[in-house]
């Protein structure tokens, strides 16, 4: 099968012009061949007589496939070969020779960025980390190998820890008594509803998942965020910078002394039990110091509860650069007025710290007022 | 005498009256393109040429007989189908086949191909498959021979298709403006691949197109080899003179497709026959066995010699090497 | 030391060129009668000739095509395409010509042949008249690109040009034209081969070339109130580029702000970000940032080209949002 183009790879026989035992002459029309654009008529190049046609009309072969053998008179002229497999060199570019290394000075980890990502997430010491890549680079396969060796080694010792906790807490209070013109306002909310509720779902839940009431407080704050974007912000230059997200960070005391506050993410789109789960793993990782360094800076608000031993009222100091805080005392039994009547309910004291350059104590009112109204209807939370 | 003149009279001049030994290397050199076309084909159908090949066959007569007015000291430049061209240059056949077949020992070190033959020493300068490429490059080579007052003319071959082309246009006012000395030859073989000339000019005549220009113009057979030589000659004289740039149209035919993929659909089966009995080749040798300048046993000899050369260039190619890898980005520039 | 212009610079170095070497030649539109579209060729008829300085009808084809048969034949002219805008009407003999012979031809031709073209925009032409096209004519392989952008290298660079055997592309930005810089009294063939560090600094690179240098230089000004030390490198070589000065730069500097004229998309600013990341990868600590014309075609109005073109306050911005 002859090659009639440049990108003709097959071709199908239409019509033999000669027959076994024809004889034939250098240049005579032998066969017609389908092509992609036309039946083409095709020569032949011997001269003699033909024995054989080795394919039918309609067959579709390869290029080079053998179509007729023919008997040639005389000396027999040196078949043309069919088309060997290239010969020339194999068709591989030359590869791009390795450059020297760019300089780094001293104490600079080479490492890809996605690489430094993954250590971080997983805790690991880039120090302790030998790195596989060209020229002694780090790679992400070198953090998995670091990681599954060795337990993530703490983040640092715990005596310097709680040093630096100290000091950072103290830097950022500083900051933010200093810098945020704080008000607060107050309100008693009626826990009945929920505490009732809690204690229908807990009946059929083990100790470990039990919902604690910080859950729907939580929860409560971030919903009634949705209404009061300017609380779910940032201070940043000036400007406030409103938060898409609402990630609710929670106050969380540490064995030894110490405060961290880091968040939950999309608190308002959590269902309850995920909410406990996530607070539960928070706590815990918290204590053992192996928070990630998102939660740390995620919160776009937060919420302080000291829990049942805690004191009637929390009034707290907003982290910047967030603009508010909540404070939730402890749930207990109080005077309640209902109507005329004086009756004994569960109720707690929720305080709003909030930035006055950013809202104003109506709003704030009505901010506390929406969290009241939520708790009354837990099991919408 | 000028300096201009005595240069001039130093090239050998072609004698206005072909002396017989003349006709004998008319009919080989068109021979030899001939066959050479046609193993080029045979080649290409097995695999050993590849990409795109363009036959001169039934054009041999235009080629071989326009480069009887040129001395070896004036430039050519031919087009994609310039194997005629580089032949009757005497560019060796078996450089060229190597080149086909993209071999190291090709006269372009296999970087070419069929479409771009280069050979410097005989100041054949392409080779272009851009249709038009190559008409302001002669324009350019003419430019600077006549800067600096060589005698030299440039011949540039191109088909009637360029003659739609903005750089034809560009070209022939330009080389008549300044008068340089470039014989611009149009190959007129009616089709631009499967266009046909008169439906791609609303003016054909190219006369009138070039009378357009000031260009001094004729008309020529160009199956007729004899009368091809001749019109060639008389325009050479003239670009020779300082008269200018001229341009000659050589009314010819393929007798093939525009490469070897065409299927030919936009010509008549008849028509194509019909010239083929005006084959330049069949003509010529007519004419010289009716004049008894050739006999039986000189044309035997000349068939003999012409089978003998294909064969060693078709071998000369076989037996080249390919150019190693290493070397594929040397001539890319001078460094 | 004298001071010149930069037009004054390429006529002078045209001058020296057309008078130390016969085979020198130059040929545009405009360039004789006319003296010049930029005035740069002002004089030079009258000095050299119509022979030696040529101008051509408006064929831009045929002129260049022409210019690349006259340097094959052994001449070495100097083309002037009166801006890179009108050379897209030339660019089948530029790419499949100029820059293929010598490897179609297996080494046999060469063509030693200059194209001057006048590039950018920013004087509100519109867009047909306010190109920059460099990276189209950087990534062709067997060519030579350059970019002047000061005084001293309009002229020296010219002259050095002339030595290439292989086809030499020289843009210079409109706007430099009336640029006025002292130089040397005598001329002297300029290095092609290596970009220039134009003011050296610690904190980032900026890599500009031709008209931006000027942007970038003022940028790095801007910044130093800042307290952020910038280092200017012009790149002055565009093809082949020279990245060891690029990465050298980088490596002290760890980020870089690339300057470029042409559109953001495939632009010469993509290629030189794409070898930093591949050579310097380790030394980066920033993505390698690209200020670049917006992808429109130019507008007229000058609030919007000056909002289309890459300017120095575009440049801090982007500076400084790599600080933050």
């Amino acid at each position: 099968m002859p090659i009639l183009g440049a990108d003709m790879k097959e071709g199908t026989l239409t019509e033999w012009r000669k027959r076994p035992g024809d004889s034939i002459e250098r240049g005579e029309i032998i066969a017609e061949i389908e092509t992609d654009k036309a039946d083409v008529e095709v020569e032949c190049f011997l001269a003699g007589v033909i024995e054989q046609l080795l394919i039918e009309p309609g067959d579709k072969v390869p290029v080079g496939t053998p179509l007729a053998i023919i008997r040639t008179e005389g000396a027999p002229e040196a078949p043309v070969a069919p088309p060997a497999e290239a010969p020339a060199p194999a068709a591989v570019p030359p590869r791009r020779p390795r450059r020297e290394a760019v300089p780094v000075p001293a104490g600079r980890v080479r490492i890809s960025p996605s690489a430094r990502q993954f250590a971080s997430e997983l805790g690991v010491d880039l120090t302790a980390v030998t790195g596989s890549g060209p020229d002694g680079r780090i790679m992400r396969r070198d953090i998995e190998l670091a990681a599954r060796a060795a337990p993530a080694k703490p983040l640092e010792e715990a005596p310097d820890r709680q040093a630096r906790m100290r000091q950072a807490i103290a830097a950022a209070m500083s900051r933010s008594s200093r810098e945020i013109p704080h008000f607060h306002v107050t309100l008693d909310i009626d826990m009945s509803r929920t505490m009732r509720w809690l204690a229908r779902q807990n009946k059929s839940r083990t100790l470990k998942e039990r919902i604690l009431y910080v859950a729907p407080l939580i929860k409560a704050v971030a919903v009634a965020l949705r209404e009061f974007p300017e609380l779910n912000a940032s201070w940043t230059e000036g400007r406030i910078v409103t938060k898409p997200s609402i990630h609710v960070g929670v106050a969380i005391s540490l064995r030894g002394g110490g405060l961290v506050a880091p968040a939950l993410h999309d608190t308002d789109q959590q269902p309850l039990d995920e909410l406990m789960e996530d607070f539960r793993d928070l706590v815990q990782r918290a204590r053992g110091w192996k928070l990630r360094s998102s939660e740390m800076s995620d919160p776009t608000i937060t919420v302080t509860s000291l829990g049942e031993e805690g004191p009637d009222t929390v009034i707290g100091l907003i982290y910047p650069p967030q603009v508010a805080l909540v404070g939730f005392g402890r749930v207990k039994q109080r005077p309640w007025s209902v109507g005329r009547r004086i009756v004994s309910r569960s109720g707690i004291t929720a305080t709003l710290s909030a930035d006055h350059r950013v809202v104003d104590g109506h709003r704030g009112g009505l901010f506390l007022a929406a969290i009241d109204r939520l708790l009354q209807e837990p099991a919408k939370l | 005498m000028t300096r201009a003149a005595k240069r001039a009279g130093a090239h050998a001049k072609a004698p206005a009256v072909p002396a017989p030994s003349d006709n004998a290397e008319l009919l080989r050199t068109m021979l030899l393109i001939r066959r050479f076309e046609e193993k080029a084909a045979e080649l290409y159908q097995a695999g050993k040429i590849r990409g795109f090949l363009h036959l001169y066959i039934g054009e041999e007569a235009v080629g071989v007989g326009a480069m009887r007015a040129l001395t070896p000291d004036d430039n050519v430049v031919a087009t994609y189908r310039e194997h005629g061209h580089a032949l009757a240059r005497g560019l060796p056949p078996g450089c060229l086949m190597a080149e086909m077949y993209g071999k190291a020992n090709g006269c372009s070190r296999g970087r070419g191909g069929s479409m771009h033959f280069f050979d410097a020493g005989r100041r054949f300068f392409g080779g272009y498959a851009i249709v038009g490429g190559g008409l302001p490059i002669a324009v350019g080579l003419a430019l600077a021979d006549k800067m600096r007052g060589d005698s030299r003319i440039t011949a540039c071959f191109f088909g009637e298709g360029a003659v739609a082309e903005g750089e034809f246009h560009e070209s022939m006012n330009l080389a008549e403006l300044w008068q340089l000395p470039v014989l611009f030859l149009c190959e007129n073989n009616l089709y631009a691949m499967g266009t046909a000339y008169g439906l791609s000019e609303a003016q054909t005549d190219l006369m009138t197109k070039a009378q357009g220009y000031k260009v001094p113009a004729e008309s020529v057979d160009g199956m007729d080899v004899l009368a091809v030589e001749k019109a060639a000659l008389r325009a050479a004289e003239a670009v020779r003179a300082g008269k200018g740039p001229h341009l000659l149209e050589f009314r010819t035919y393929r007798f093939r497709g525009h490469s070897m993929a065409d299927p030919e659909l936009y010509r008549p089966k008849e028509e194509v026959d019909r010239w083929r009995e005006h084959d330049p080749i069949t003509n010529f040798v007519r004419h010289l066995q009716s004049e008894q300048l050739l006999n039986h046993a000189a044309l035997t000899r000349i068939d003999a010699d012409v089978t003998r050369t294909i064969e060693d260039a078709v071998a000369f190619a076989e037996a080249g090497p390919w150019e190693p890898l290493d070397g594929l980005t040397k001539y890319v520039s001078a460094r | 030391m004298t001071t010149m212009t930069y037009r004054e610079a390429v006529r002078a170095a045209l001058r020296d060129a057309l008078r130390d070497d016969p085979r020198v030649f130059l040929m545009g539109e405009d360039v004789g009668r006319y003296g010049g579209a930029f005035a740069v060729s002002h004089g030079l008829l009258e000095e050299f000739g119509p022979e030696r300085v040529r101008d051509t009808p408006l064929s831009e084809s045929a002129f260049v095509g022409a210019g690349i048969g006259a340097a094959l034949n052994g001449m070495r002219p100097i083309v002037e395409v009166m801006t890179v805008n009108f050379s897209l009407l030339a660019m089948d003999q530029i790419l499949n010509n100029a820059a293929t012979l010598r490897y179609m031809s297996g080494g046999q031709l060469g063509v030693p042949l200059i194209v001057r073209m006048a590039t950018g925009g920013g004087r509100q032409l519109g867009a047909q008249h306010s190109h920059s096209l460099e990276a189209w004519y950087a990534s062709i392989p067997g060519v030579r690109v350059l970019a002047p952008a000061t005084v001293a290298d309009a002229r020296g660079m010219l002259l050095s040009a002339l030595q290439e055997e292989d086809p030499v592309f020289m843009f210079e930005h409109a706007t430099l034209y009336p640029l006025e810089e002292d130089i040397d009294d005598v001329s002297e063939a300029a290095d092609i081969n290596h970009a220039q560090v134009r003011r050296a600094g610690t904190d980032v690179t900026l890599i500009a070339y031709g008209g931006t240098l000027a942007k970038a230089m003022e940028a790095a000004h801007s910044l130093e109130a800042r307290g952020l030390n910038a280092e200017v490198l012009d790149l002055r070589t565009l093809r082949p580029l020279d990245m060891p000065a690029v990465l050298a730069s980088v490596a002290k500097t760890h980020r870089a702000v690339i300057v470029d004229e042409g559109w953001r998309s495939g632009s010469l600013a993509g290629e030189i970000a794409a070898r930093i990341m591949e050579e310097a990868f380790d030394a980066l600590d920033w993505p390698v940032e690209r200020v670049c014309s917006v992808e429109v075609p130019m507008p007229y109005a000058k609030h919007m080209e000056d909002a289309a073109l890459p300017q120095p306050a575009t440049i801090v911005a982007t500076v400084r949002e790599m600080f933050a």
